[in-house]
């Protein structure tokens, strides 16, 4: 199966301006960072989730802590997939007893992976509460999860995938949706 | 991408480079489950281990259990005294047996050499060796490595020297294939008649005595000296073998500072370690301990992930 980009949904500047954005309502949201910390989800999320962390230290000046959660191992579909995926590191330094958690992905789908996340987190101790920052929201839930900040809502259709591409990682920056077709 | 493709673990004799370093980088990421306040993760839950064990075992066993448990798995453990192998049993219908029952992994340690390629062969599920006769006990070996890897942060280069009874010894061997795949110039040290013949083929240096063993040496692992192997011939007698193999403070003063002292257990204070050097600032056995529980749970997520 093949892929083929179809629409260039956000741009370095758009992406940079969301996240921003999100810094300054997870600070309005929870009347400022106290208590606060961000966790984000392997692999592209833990990025999101630094940068989320950077730019609420520009507008406070109070580095909050950060972590990294790896979900392979809480997968709800770890037999049917036919290749093991790899398992990393999870690396939550803090105590996130009591904490106000903000848990960062970078596309929100099925729900599945925020399942999963929320099963792993609370496995670590009993947070305050849990709010979840999405860069992008492309809709088609198969459960009853929500975010709570949104970079940006896009409809799309299921055969489409929605992909963020990150300079850590993807060596470039932007947010495109590709098509399944012959290449 | 690399991809774990094998139903079994009988030995690192036919693993690749590549298929090692995958179990060491899972299990860096297993350890970590282990340092939370819920040891548990969900991974194989609905899975069944069945620890099939015809020799003594209280480490590897319940380190296999500890892992298995950790991974969510179903443990069970079949400890051969108590079961229908006193009747006759072999071990192909046991293992068989155990398939039926629905079973995903069997752990299997025996006291013939060949004998979990045998049951992996004759079954349909996974099969992970935990020690056959003098073959292969592979996970002790990649927790030894593991614990290298922490130590040194790599292996290719290291200087490792396998003390103790290298013909009777799984562990040596399994040692010698995961060491050299990875780039470790490896030497044995052994009283001669416990030297294997032909043991340089394996790729290792026979080292002429204990101190030439730890001159430049990262690391020595010292074996156990299995008396109850002893058919009566080739066996030193203790204090000899302490005296002229065993790892002293004396020996060690004349080594790297930094050496690093590894033992699979258990223990014989006195006869091939003392306790000064056991409990001393190089020796990392307990640390061992730790690590195993990581490998077993990379090792059981791997061959789990083979199904279908």
């Amino acid at each position: 199966m093949t892929f083929r980009e179809k629409a260039k949904i956000m741009d370095k500047e758009a992406m940079e301006r969301a996240i921003k954005r999100i810094a300054h309502e997870i600070i309005e949201r929870n009347k400022g960072i106290q208590d606060l910390a961000i966790v984000g989800i392997r692999n592209r999320g833990a990025y999101l989730a630094e940068r989320v962390a950077a730019f609420i230290e520009d507008i406070e000046s109070i580095k909050v802590p950060v972590g990294i959660l790896d979900i392979t191992l809480y997968r709800d579909d770890l037999t049917a997939v036919a290749e093991q995926p790899q398992v990393h590191k999870t690396e939550i330094s803090f105590d996130i007893t009591d904490k106000k958690i903000i848990l960062v992905d970078d596309v929100l789908y099925t729900g599945r992976t925020i399942r999963c996340a929320l099963d792993a987190l609370v496995d670590f101790g009993r947070p305050k509460y849990i709010q979840l920052a999405v860069l992008v929201d492309r809709g088609h839930r198969e459960l009853p999860i929500r975010a709570d900040y949104i970079g940006k809502n896009v409809p799309t259709a299921l055969k489409e995938t929605v992909q963020v591409l990150l300079r850590e990682v993807d060596k470039k920056e932007e947010v495109v949706i590709l098509e399944q077709g012959d290449a | 991408m690399k991809k774990w493709q094998r139903k079994d673990l009988v030995g690192l004799e036919n693993l690749t480079r590549e298929e090692i370093e995958l179990i060491l980088s899972t299990a860096e990421s297993f350890k970590e489950v282990s340092t939370r306040e819920i040891k548990k993760v969900p991974a194989l839950r609905g899975k069944t281990v069945v620890n099939l064990f015809y020799e003594p075992s209280t480490r590897t066993r319940v380190s296999f259990e500890v892992a298995a448990k950790r991974l969510s798995a179903d443990v069970i453990t079949i400890a051969t005294e108590t079961s229908s192998v006193k009747k006759g049993e072999t071990l192909i219908d046991t293992g068989r047996n155990i398939q039926a029952l629905k079973a995903d992994i069997i752990v299997v340690r025996h006291n013939c050499s060949g004998a979990a390629t045998m049951l992996a062969r004759h079954v349909d599920i996974s099969v992970i060796n935990a020690g056959d006769g003098w073959h292969e006990h592979p996970t002790q070996a990649l927790l030894d490595i593991f614990t290298l890897k922490e130590k040194y942060g790599k292996i290719e280069g290291l200087k490792v020297s396998i003390v103790g009874d290298i013909a009777h010894s799984r562990v040596a061997r399994s040692n010698i294939w995961g060491l050299t795949k990875l780039g470790a110039k490896v030497s044995v040290c052994a009283p001669k008649m416990l030297v294997p013949v032909a043991i340089e083929q394996m790729g290792v240096r026979i080292a002429n005595d204990i101190d030439d063993a730890l001159k430049d040496a990262n690391a020595v692992n010292v074996l156990r000296m299995q008396f109850e192997r002893d058919e009566g011939t080739a066996f030193p007698q203790q204090m000899e073998y302490f005296k002229n193999f065993g790892i002293t403070r004396e020996r060690l003063e004349k080594a790297k500072k930094d050496i690093v002292v590894m033992h699979p257990g258990p223990l014989n204070r006195g006869i091939e370690i003392s306790s000064a050097i056991a409990d001393g600032a190089n020796s990392v056995i307990l640390e061992q301990v730790t690590n195993g529980i990581a490998i077993r749970m990379a090792v059981l997520y791997l061959v789990a992930g083979t199904k279908n």
